[in-house]
């Protein structure tokens, strides 16, 4: 336990070193979220219209 | 030449019959100068520690009220089309048009700077370099501006968009501004900065017109 | 040119389908890697301590936030000058991504400046010119999105990208010449320490996981673009073949 929170008190400094990767966490994770759920979002669309037509676009 | 004076000659006297245009850059010009006084207090030092960079951001954004204008007429009406068109170079229809729009922004504001300058309690030493200073960046400003002008042709919210685009590649100007009326007021030498002013000057007549016309170009496809 | 192999999109996302499984495993591999190596394993700095840590985040950040101005201007110009039609979905799905690198570089970096410091913002010349940079993405996005044609959007923003990038070395040089004008008397840089063994490890671990998780979230934004396109131009021959 004492290894712990040595670990997390970072000498002093985590409340500036974990906000610090915690926030590269959050927007990356993020960014990565929103553009899946941006695809397949795109995907559905397309999906919805290809039974109507032949050829697929440009 | 005979085009470009030409086109000068139809854009200034369109710009005179309005008139207004460049009165308004001029009265906001003081009026965004005059905003400091009454938010920092009117105490002389602190007024003349920060004057150089008060007018210098004001004029930046006193410059930009009318760039949203300078393709937007002739784009709207067609005559943008036409001139594009034209045996004569677009990058001069564009050099034309940044012309005149530093006649009738640019140039009020140099005029302007003197007193808003007394205004803001600027040092002595300070006024002989602000003047070049501006005279040697505002039509860098007008250059830099056009691009941007062009870039919004047909797009939705122009003008605040315009702002966004333009004023950060307004800020080797500004620094350099300022740098030069500080300078001076320091007892340093200004022609440093002075020179580099020049020499962003130059840069912009080269490059400036060209980036201009391409988008003017691609605006209207 | 390899490139012309992809200026088929269907077979963009053919390739991007098979590639892109391997990227995420990497990038995931190189994460897990570079936070154990970072946070774990490597030593405090004897001079700055425990929040040498945070540079592990901090410079791949800054870093990547350049490489994808840089990749930005790169696709733009290949879009204008030889009309690549992947070139301009590529500039486009790259800038939220580099943006987001820039906000990372300005946030960690101010939480490396407070205890060091003592203040939550320096204007110091990377940390000025990061912001700069950051409003340069948030143009090109807002140019981007201003038309109702998403091709003239494209073409636009792409002037405006180059313009932008000529720009950046004459900023960078304004803003470092601002700066040792304004300078206090304690000499404020954002240096760190210096670059040796136990550090480099995992800074070089942690920038190339963010340049791989880079290219992982780039092609799925591409697919993303492509697909779009897709469904408008579908869209728009179904409403022509409506009117028939």
């Amino acid at each position: 336990m004492e290894g712990l929170s040595a670990f997390l008190d970072m000498g002093g400094y985590g409340q500036f070193v974990w906000p610090a990767y915690g926030v590269v966490c959050v927007v990356l994770v993020g960014l990565m979220i929103e553009s899946r759920r941006s695809l397949k979002s795109a995907e559905a669309a397309l999906a919805a219209l290809k039974p109507g037509d032949e050829e697929i676009g440009p | 030449m005979s085009g470009f004076a030409s086109i000068v000659r139809r854009d200034l006297h369109l710009a005179l019959r309005q008139g207004m245009d460049s009165l308004m850059v001029v009265a906001f010009f003081v009026i965004a100068v005059v905003l400091f006084p009454f938010g920092v207090g009117p105490e002389p030092n602190t007024l003349a520690r920060i004057a150089p960079g008060v007018i210098w951001v004001a004029a930046l954004l006193s410059s930009l009220l009318s760039l949203e204008r300078l393709f937007q007429a002739d784009y709207e009406d067609g005559s943008l089309e036409l001139l594009a068109l034209q045996p004569i170079a677009l990058e001069i229809t564009v050099m034309a048009k940044v012309s005149v729009h530093w006649l009738t922004s640019g140039l009020p504001l140099l005029v302007t700077a003197p007193l808003l300058a007394v205004l803001m309690n600027l040092p002595e030493e300070g006024f002989r370099p602000l003047m070049i200073a501006l005279l040697l960046g505002t039509p860098s400003l007008s250059l830099i501006g056009a691009i941007g002008a062009a870039l919004i042709l047909g797009s939705r919210r122009g003008g605040i968009l315009l702002s966004l685009l333009v004023l950060p590649l307004y800020i080797p100007v500004l620094i350099f501004g300022v740098s030069a009326v500080d300078a001076a007021i320091g007892g340093f030498s200004d022609k440093p900065q002075l020179l580099i002013l020049s020499g962003l000057l130059v840069a912009a007549l080269a490059l400036c017109p060209w980036a201009g016309a391409t988008a003017v170009r691609q605006g209207l496809e | 040119m390899m490139f012309h192999r992809f200026a088929n999109p269907t077979r963009f996302l053919r390739f991007a389908a098979v590639v892109q499984p391997w990227i995420a495993w990497i990038t995931v591999i190189l994460f897990s890697l570079g936070l154990y190596l970072g946070l774990v394993a490597s030593p405090a700095d004897y001079q700055q301590g425990e929040t040498v840590r945070m540079m592990y985040v901090h410079v791949p950040s800054a870093w990547m936030a350049l490489f994808c101005y840089t990749g930005l201007a790169a696709a733009c110009a290949v879009a204008l000058i030889w009309k690549h039609p992947l070139a301009e979905l590529a500039a486009k799905a790259t800038a939220p991504i580099g943006a987001s690198f820039t906000f990372l570089a300005l946030v960690t970096g101010s939480l490396w400046g407070k205890p060091m410091w003592g203040a939550w913002w320096v204007w110091d010349a990377r940390l000025t010119s990061m912001l700069v940079l950051l409003f340069l993405y948030l143009g090109y996005m807002a140019l981007n999105n201003a038309f109702d044609d998403p091709g003239r959007g494209a073409k636009s923003s792409s002037i405006l990208a180059l313009a932008g990038f000529v720009n950046v070395p004459i900023i960078k040089f304004s803003v470092d010449w601002w700066n040792t004008l304004h300078q206090p008397a304690s000499v404020v840089k954002m240096g760190g320490p210096a670059i040796h063994g136990p550090i480099l490890a995992p800074l070089l671990v942690m920038s190339v996981a963010f340049t791989t998780y880079y290219l992982w979230v780039l092609l799925i934004r591409i697919r993303r673009e492509v697909t779009a396109n897709k469904v408008r131009a579908l869209q728009m021959r179904q409403a022509t073949r409506g009117e028939q």
